[in-house]
């Protein structure tokens, strides 16, 4: 095996949560306020996979006072501490990357 | 073992990997030994002294080692390696012909200078050797990667010397200083070395206790 990836191995997580893209996810991410750290959830679908190895990422893509918000994580990143699936789509996607829902509103941006 | 580590590597490639605190660190993978003494320097015999590394062993066929080398392998008993590096020491003690250095020499957190032939780039343009600017694409401008001005007019009446013109560059020996070593992997041979290390995929490297810089 190339020894880049094996390296990468040695410092990404095990096990990663498993989900998918149009999942409807919870992320929880640790953030730090002053000198606590606690859970901030962000809730939203995937809408894309990035990169691979340990610089494998996945962006969640959310409506907030009807403004679309997206978050990009790293998967592997320490502070991404669970991705817990909400909810499935009612059908499979048929492309990778949900780019196009960032045109839609309201009921036809529901999968 | 001296105070001054150094050993020959080979340069796999960069990655990066997470901190606790969630932080990214890039670093570039060096593939570093195992190198065998193959000599050293004396000042009784040389003058000064010195550890001669072996590195990469070279072929049965004879095809890497001319005879003189073969001999001076022969002579002190070791295998014959492709590369050959000396380092300086003030104190040949604690090294003999045929020991071994490996990755574990280093450990995380200790500073290094790491030396390598940067990549060569043949003849190159002001733009990407000396990184000028470039002029306008369009409005009729025919100025587009062109040097400029090379100086002023009957006075001084010449080019100064060092302007920064066109010509060779890369494939020229250049150390990065006081880089941070981030991890060990002895079991592969590996160390990671914080930031970038000049030269190509599995290009020759020599990393040393750095010279300056305070240990963090």
């Amino acid at each position: 095996m190339d020894i880049i990836q094996e390296v990468e191995k040695l410092y990404m997580k095990e096990e990663t949560a498993s989900f998918k893209v149009a999942d409807v996810v919870k992320v929880e991410y640790l953030i730090r306020e002053g000198d606590k750290e606690r859970i901030q959830p962000f809730v939203g679908q995937v809408i894309r996979f990035g990169g691979s190895g340990i610089r494998k990422t996945f962006t969640v893509r959310r409506i907030v006072q009807g403004e679309g918000v997206e978050r990009t994580f790293p998967l592997h990143g320490p502070r991404v501490t669970n991705v817990i699936v909400q909810r499935g789509p009612t059908k499979k996607p048929r492309r990778a990357r949900l780019y196009y829902l960032r045109d839609r509103v309201g009921k036809s941006a529901s999968l | 073992m001296a105070s001054t580590k150094f050993i020959l590597a080979r340069k796999k490639g960069m990655t990066q990997f997470f901190r606790e605190d969630g932080t990214v660190v890039p670093v570039t993978v060096l593939e570093a030994g195992p190198c065998t003494v193959t000599d050293l320097r004396t000042t009784e015999r040389d003058a000064y002294t010195a550890v001669q590394l072996g590195f990469v062993p070279a072929r049965e066929n004879g095809k890497h080692v001319n005879k003189p080398q073969l001999k001076s392998f022969e002579k002190n008993g070791t295998k014959a390696f492709r590369v050959l590096r000396e380092f300086r020491v003030d104190d040949l003690e604690g090294f003999e012909v045929g020991g071994e250095l490996t990755a574990d020499l280093f450990e995380i957190g200790d500073m290094v200078d790491v030396t390598a032939n940067s990549k060569g780039r043949g003849f190159a343009g002001t733009i990407k050797r000396h990184g000028f600017s470039r002029g306008p694409e369009t409005h009729g401008s025919r100025n587009v990667r062109a040097p400029g001005s090379i100086g002023q007019c009957a006075y001084p009446g010449r080019v100064f010397k060092g302007q920064r013109m066109p010509g060779h560059f890369g494939a020229k020996r250049i150390t990065v200083k006081n880089s941070i070593v981030e991890g060990v992997h002895a079991d592969l041979g590996l160390i990671l070395v914080r930031g970038g290390v000049p030269g190509p995929p599995n290009g020759l490297v020599q990393v040393v206790t750095a010279k300056t810089g305070v240990k963090k």
